[in-house]
């Protein structure tokens, strides 16, 4: 495993750079922030995303996509992360995506797959159930009544959730909470009587939302999979999305940095340019390392995936942890270094911190990361 | 790739032959080879393991054939490695020379230096060691004063170094000295090189925290070096003296993956385990654990980060800073967090109470302090990559 990118790769991220560029710079964020949009999203650029291919990267070429795999999507995330661009990209082209393709059955793909390709189709992956990720901690239940399936429990925190035409619902078919065994995920679409989707607001303006199932009937083809088993295949898609995102996260923190070192070159006081201060110098020197780092580890993890290596779980957990704590040290500095104009509104670089703060959580947080990584190598 | 895999069935029957029984058992200490006018074999088997590599020219595979290196391009020294690493064979030859020194004559040196100096180092012959700095001149190496007076024949030396590591086992010493006594401190420097042999070298060993070291002080006292000796041009040896010290960071960074650089070798996982006990096969201690992981998962990210500068073919240069600065970091983390795992037993000093292995953790956990000083401070090396990678101001 080389830890470069191929020349498609490259090619995909020079796209994705100039898309986020000219059509996605972070004034698209402010003005999404500022408006009415509930989707936070803009629909748009979304169809534009999709023309360029960029909702089937991990579908398979069968159902129209591309295949050009984690590597290729994680590249452009990266990329979208710099301007903090607001998109569908991780809820459906990844976590949608992966969800379907692994656990579906033929005919459920031909059904999704497709559309999810065109841009008809977003979905949502709707997991965790309290305060932290714990993929595994399901106590919403369903089950079989004649020929339907009935779900009762509620979920949180749901990524892209509040516009989402379907629903990805995991669900505990049989077993206890804080076990692997028994988790069954079904699809729904939004409207389906007895499920209620509630937009959140949370400080970085994206789009969540808490769900409650309230004798939610779905019929027998809603399943994705078998039932009971979906607990070990659930663990891959989220790795999958923890690598997506902390490539998001890697580029999140790249654009903080440079316009935080640019802004150590243009500010004087005392006369000089505060770039010129050791004190602030070698805080930045050993953020480019930790950058260095979380480079390394997002690369590592996408080439994993792609390479079916029996080392994805360690390198997922090691790339958004890496990032993680990355992005944290990165935002708070950022802040710091830009003075008093730092924490004012009316600049940019606040918007990555709060972007920070809720994207460490997504999937576990450094700690989460920690333990697992910890339990994995049998420390 | 057919013409590398033909390569490496050669390079196998080679090795098959030529590589001792003996060199491909774990390397003891004291059968460390490191060549020179003086070289003690313990083990005969390493004299001739040493012989047997640097007449093929492989003990500097890299360095071109008419110099008595190996000629091999970059694919083919990775199957050379890849294939004494498989049969697990000791490095035939440790040498300053080598990793420092002969980059630097490749590129500044004169024919008949080449010619001279290449093939001693790389058959082992004559060993090296590195005149930089001064007890004035630490970080600010450039403000050296050892100084070289022109006597038109001959440079007349005099002054000192320390922290010339070897130098009382060593045959020729590169030494910075300054030649441009009224230049500017940068531009006054010369790199030159000097026997050890001469009338007026002698060296005096230093003892450092962790107990016996390799360091010395090296005193130049009225020492004749002939001007043949002089590498590039007079006064510019700065620029020679920067490019060897990305060798040497190159070098030294290696030490933040387990087991590299100066250290026992141990595990902290294992240590931990041992020494804090074993619940449900974890390290028993939930805080010690924590701390372990952490530290655990920066080396996985900074081993990465060193396999991925590789991957992307880059050469020495700022980024060499990086790997100085946290490697040494990292590595002293590490045995913080070994003896710490210990407790009590992590602080031994001689053999009453404590073991051999216990002993060389709390040896080398001083030992590692000098890793952040040596070769650049940490914080020389966050000046560098401040101003030469982030482009900050001075």
């Amino acid at each position: 495993m080389k830890l470069i990118l191929t020349e498609e790769q490259q090619f995909l991220k020079d796209t994705a750079q100039s898309f986020a560029r000219d059509k996605t710079p972070v004034t698209h964020f402010r003005e999404m922030r500022d408006s009415e949009n509930s989707q936070c999203w803009d629909q748009s650029v979304w169809k534009e995303m999709v023309e360029l291919g960029w909702s089937g990267i991990l579908v398979p070429e069968k159902f129209g996509g591309s295949e050009f795999g984690m590597a290729g999507i994680s590249v452009i995330m990266q990329e979208l992360g710099k301007t903090l661009t607001p998109s569908p990209i991780l809820s459906t082209s990844v976590l949608g995506v992966s969800a379907i393709n692994m656990l579906g059955s033929d005919e459920q793909k031909e059904n999704y797959l497709p559309k999810i390709v065109a841009g008809e189709l977003t979905t949502a992956l709707a997991i965790d159930e309290g305060n932290h990720h714990d993929p595994f901690a399901i106590e919403a239940t369903a089950v079989l009544d004649g020929d339907e399936w009935v779900l009762n429990g509620k979920k949180v925190f749901v990524v892209d959730g509040a516009s989402a035409d379907t629903v990805l619902l995991v669900a505990r078919t049989s077993g206890k909470s804080g076990e692997s065994n028994g988790i069954s995920v079904f699809a729904a679409n939004n409207d389906s009587p007895g499920l209620n989707i509630t937009k959140i607001a949370t400080a970085d303006s994206r789009n969540y939302a808490n769900i409650e199932m309230s004798d939610l009937k779905l019929d027998q083809n809603a399943l994705l999979g078998e039932q009971d088993l979906a607990g070990e295949t659930l663990e891959r898609i989220l790795d999958l999305g923890r690598i997506a995102i902390s490539a998001e996260m890697l580029g999140n923190t790249e654009e903080a940095f440079e316009v935080t070192v640019n802004y150590l070159k243009e500010r004087k006081q005392f006369g000089v340019q505060i770039g010129s201060f050791q004190a602030l110098q070698h805080r930045a020197a050993k953020m480019f390392c930790e950058i260095e780092l979380t480079k390394s580890a997002v690369i590592a993890a996408m080439h994993a995936a792609d390479e079916n290596s029996n080392e994805l779980e360690r390198l997922a957990s090691l790339a958004k942890f890496q990032a993680g704590e990355t992005l944290h040290l990165v935002s708070n500095e950022a802040i710091q270094m830009h003075g008093g104009i730092g924490v004012t509104d009316e600049y940019d670089i606040g918007f990555y911190l709060k972007r920070a703060r809720v994207a460490e959580q997504i999937f576990g947080t450094s700690e989460f990361h920690q333990a697992r990584y910890a339990d994995i190598s049998g420390f | 790739m057919e013409h590398l895999e033909h390569f490496r069935q050669e390079v196998r029957d080679w090795l098959e032959e030529n590589c001792p029984p003996s060199m491909r058992t774990p390397l003891v200490p004291e059968e460390e080879v490191w060549g020179g006018r003086n070289a003690e074999y313990v083990n005969p088997e390493s004299k001739l393991w040493l012989e047997r590599m640097g007449n093929k020219g492989w003990t500097a595979p890299n360095l071109p054939k008419e110099y008595g290196g190996g000629g091999l391009d970059r694919d083919q020294t990775k199957v050379l490695h890849q294939e004494l690493y498989r049969i697990k064979a000791r490095p035939a030859l440790n040498s300053f020379g080598i990793w420092m020194l002969a980059p630097c004559i490749i590129e500044f040196g004169s024919e008949e230096q080449k010619r001279e100096h290449l093939p001693k180092i790389i058959k082992g012959e004559i060993r090296w060691c590195q005149g930089y700095s001064e007890p004035g001149s630490g970080s600010d190496l450039a403000s050296l004063s050892t100084k070289a007076e022109d006597m038109g024949d001959h440079y007349l030396v005099n002054g000192q170094k320390v922290w010339t590591s070897y130098a009382d086992k060593a045959d020729w010493i590169f030494a910075l000295v300054r030649t441009g006594p009224k230049e500017p401190k940068h531009n006054g420097i010369s790199f030159l090189l000097i026997d050890m042999a001469t009338e007026g070298v002698s060296t005096k060993p230093i003892t450092l925290i962790s107990g016996k070291s390799p360091f010395c002080e090296t005193f130049f006292d009225n020492v004749k070096a002939p001007k043949e000796n002089l590498v590039g041009v007079e006064n510019s040896g700065w620029t020679i003296a920067k490019k060897l010290l990305q060798h040497e960071r190159n070098f030294i960074s290696n030490f933040g993956l387990a087991g590299g650089g100066t250290g026992s070798g141990a595990d902290v996982v294992n240590i931990a385990k041992k020494y804090l006990g074993e619940a449900n096969g974890q390290i028993a201690n939930q805080a010690h654990r924590e701390n372990i992981t952490l530290h655990k998962m920066k080396e996985h990210a900074f081993g990465l980060t060193l396999q991925r500068s590789g991957d992307e073919g880059a050469k020495a240069s700022a980024a060499s800073s990086m790997f100085k600065y946290y490697g040494t970091e990292h590595n002293k983390d590490r045995y913080e967090l070994m003896i710490a795992a210990m407790g009590n037993k992590g602080l031994g000093w001689t053999n009453e109470g404590f073991s051999d292995d216990e002993q060389a953790i709390t040896k080398a956990w001083l030992r590692t302090k000098a890793n952040s000083i040596e070769g650049g401070t940490s914080e020389v090396q966050l000046n560098v990559i401040s101003r030469r990678v982030l482009d900050l101001p001075n």
